[in-house]
């Protein structure tokens, strides 16, 4: 039989997805098993769902391993699939910022150097603002960049601040709010189009 | 002898038949060089896929690259005075496919209209793009976008040339929300935005959306779309199908987009428009018209192989004779078996049956 294959973002924001999908009527009671199960499947309702670490939901979705999928738009931004864009869940909102210490004040004579695991999106902000910038691409821990000197300042996902707050950073200007999307492979929306209209519009009634 | 056995790989089959029936409605093969002078893609770098091309100097000092795309050089070339001129090419390319780190040799085949080009040379060759697409396999659909219908609306809305990116993006992306955020920010009436955002998740049939476009600026240039889509859809059905997510850049395509899926490729194996655009922009007059089949996605349709590398495996010593081990080998050949031979086996080899001399 041919499944529907779902990619769910790991973590807290892919419970609360799936709970989205469970309530939709796309339920999958294997899932919430302490096992060592990759997939789950639901035969009757010809669904299949698996979690994935959330920035690589998009790649398996553009590459049609996953059917649809849900990722934040954070990940969109920075990776542009070639994907259809769905739905904003409405859920997982933060926005991607630029933080600094808080006695940081921008030298214009020099570039200025940026901490992130988003390049791209820090790139388009400030030639945007005809800012010349020097990159530092980081996978994790970014808040120690300008701690370190590493960095003047970091673009960064921001939900509460807190961490920022507790590492003596502190927001200095918004990029783009982010929110998780449901997100669909070209092709599979086209032969399995049906189906794929069907979640969607489950799912768009569950959005509070 | 066994004849039975299918030699031609899925891609061989698929440029074999594109070939005959691209033949079979007039279209000649054009043929070319690999080359060409580098300055043609500087001039026009963003009608190509990617940014990325192979360069070198010749012997003269030119600079030169190998070829990332054929359109260029078929626009190029053409001086079409009056008339169409309609030719075919099945030529390697070479550019970085999206999302890969080096560069690729890449097999496209494809077709052009170029000249003086009407409502016929449209049907034609979206005509010739759902046959392509037949030919890689039955399960395909072909999105058929109109730009003029999308950018008049546009144009109708009174935005920024930036709202007017992001607009286009959105559709695209048939990111609906993104379109009522967009529409909204940019206090566009709302009549219009939900004009827009039904056609962006439009699917139904021609006579549908005409009803939509009802009473807008561009009814007239729908109702030729419709014109052409009802008549293809007579044709291959649900197959064919209105989409307006189908997307190119406007500065070289206008009218008539369209983009190829087919059951079991992840992407669209099949892309083409109209493009005036380019030919004004490239001081041609005319119009143009044509697509490219992306020929090395085709390889993942192809099954695993064979299960075994060979028939038979022949193990013969060193005291055999000669005239011993080629008759072994040439009965099995005889048999239509595949046979492979030596003193010893390759480690891994997978082979159905052996033969010890």
């Amino acid at each position: 039989m041919e499944y529907l294959n779902i990619a769910l973002p790991k973590g807290r924001l892919g419970e609360k997805v799936y709970a989205m999908f469970e309530s939709a009527g796309f339920e999958c009671p294997s899932i919430k098993e302490d096992n060592r199960k990759l997939t789950f499947e639901n035969e009757e309702k010809g669904i299949r769902y698996f979690w994935v670490k959330p920035s690589d939901v998009a790649i398996y979705v553009e590459r049609g391993a996953a059917d649809i999928g849900v990722a934040g738009k954070d990940i969109l931004l920075e990776y542009s699939p070639d994907v259809y864009e769905l739905l904003d869940l409405d859920i997982g909102k933060c926005r991607v910022a630029v933080a600094a210490p808080a006695a940081f004040r921008d030298n214009p004579k020099r570039a200025l150097k940026v901490a992130t695991k988003f390049a791209n999106i820090a790139k388009a902000h400030y030639t945007a603002k005809g800012r010349e910038i020097d990159i530092i691409h980081l996978n994790g821990s970014i808040e120690l960049a300008p701690i370190l000197s590493l960095s003047d300042v970091i673009v960064d996902i921001v939900e509460t601040g807190r961490t920022l707050k507790e590492n003596g950073l502190e927001v200095v200007e918004d990029i783009v709010p982010i929110s998780a999307r449901l997100i669909a492979n070209k092709a599979s929306s086209k032969f399995k189009g049906e189906i794929i209209e069907i979640i969607k519009n489950g799912l768009a009634k569950e959005i509070k | 002898m066994n004849t039975e056995r299918n030699m031609q790989s899925t891609t061989e089959r698929v440029i074999y038949s594109l070939r005959d029936l691209y033949e079979r409605y007039g279209y000649a093969q054009y043929k070319m060089n690999k080359f060409e002078e580098y300055d043609l893609y500087v001039r026009n770098k963003s009608f190509l896929l990617s940014d990325h091309i192979i360069t070198f100097t010749d012997t003269d000092g030119k600079l030169m690259a190998l070829k990332p795309d054929v359109t260029l050089s078929i626009v190029k070339s053409s001086n079409a005075k009056d008339g169409v001129k309609k030719v075919y090419y099945n030529e390697n390319v070479y550019r970085v496919p999206k999302g890969a780190f080096s560069f690729k040799e890449i097999m496209q085949t494809g077709l052009e209209c170029i000249g003086d080009i009407d409502s016929y040379s449209v049907v034609e060759v979206l005509t010739l793009a759902a046959k392509s697409l037949e030919t890689v396999s039955n399960d395909f659909v072909l999105d058929v976008s109109d730009l003029g219908i999308i950018s008049s609306l546009i144009d109708s809305m009174d935005v920024s040339k930036e709202g007017r990116e992001r607009i286009i993006e959105a559709i695209g992306e048939k990111s609906v929300h993104s379109i009522d955020a967009i529409c909204r920010e940019l206090l566009v009436d709302r009549d219009k935005a939900q004009m827009l955002i039904e056609l962006a998740s439009f699917s139904g049939d021609a006579e549908e959306m005409l009803k939509i476009l009802k009473g807008s600026d561009c009814y007239c240039e729908a109702e030729g779309f419709a014109e052409i889509m009802t008549l293809l859809s007579s044709v291959f059905g649900n197959k064919v199908r209105i989409d307006f997510s189908v997307i190119d850049d406007m500065r070289y395509y206008n009218g008539i987009v369209f983009k190829g899926f087919v059951k079991g490729i992840p992407t669209s194996v099949l892309s083409g428009g109209r493009y005036d655009g380019l030919m004004s922009r490239m001081g041609k007059s005319g119009g143009a018209i044509g697509f490219a089949v992306y020929l090395d996605l085709i390889d993942s349709l192809e099954d695993d192989g064979e299960e075994y590398d060979a028939d038979v495996f022949v193990l013969y010593k060193k005291d055999n004779s000669l005239e011993s081990i080629a008759k072994a080998v040439e009965v099995c050949i005889t048999e239509g078996k595949r046979v492979q031979s030596g003193r010893s086996i390759p480690e891994g080899l997978r082979y159905k049956e052996l033969i010890e001399l």
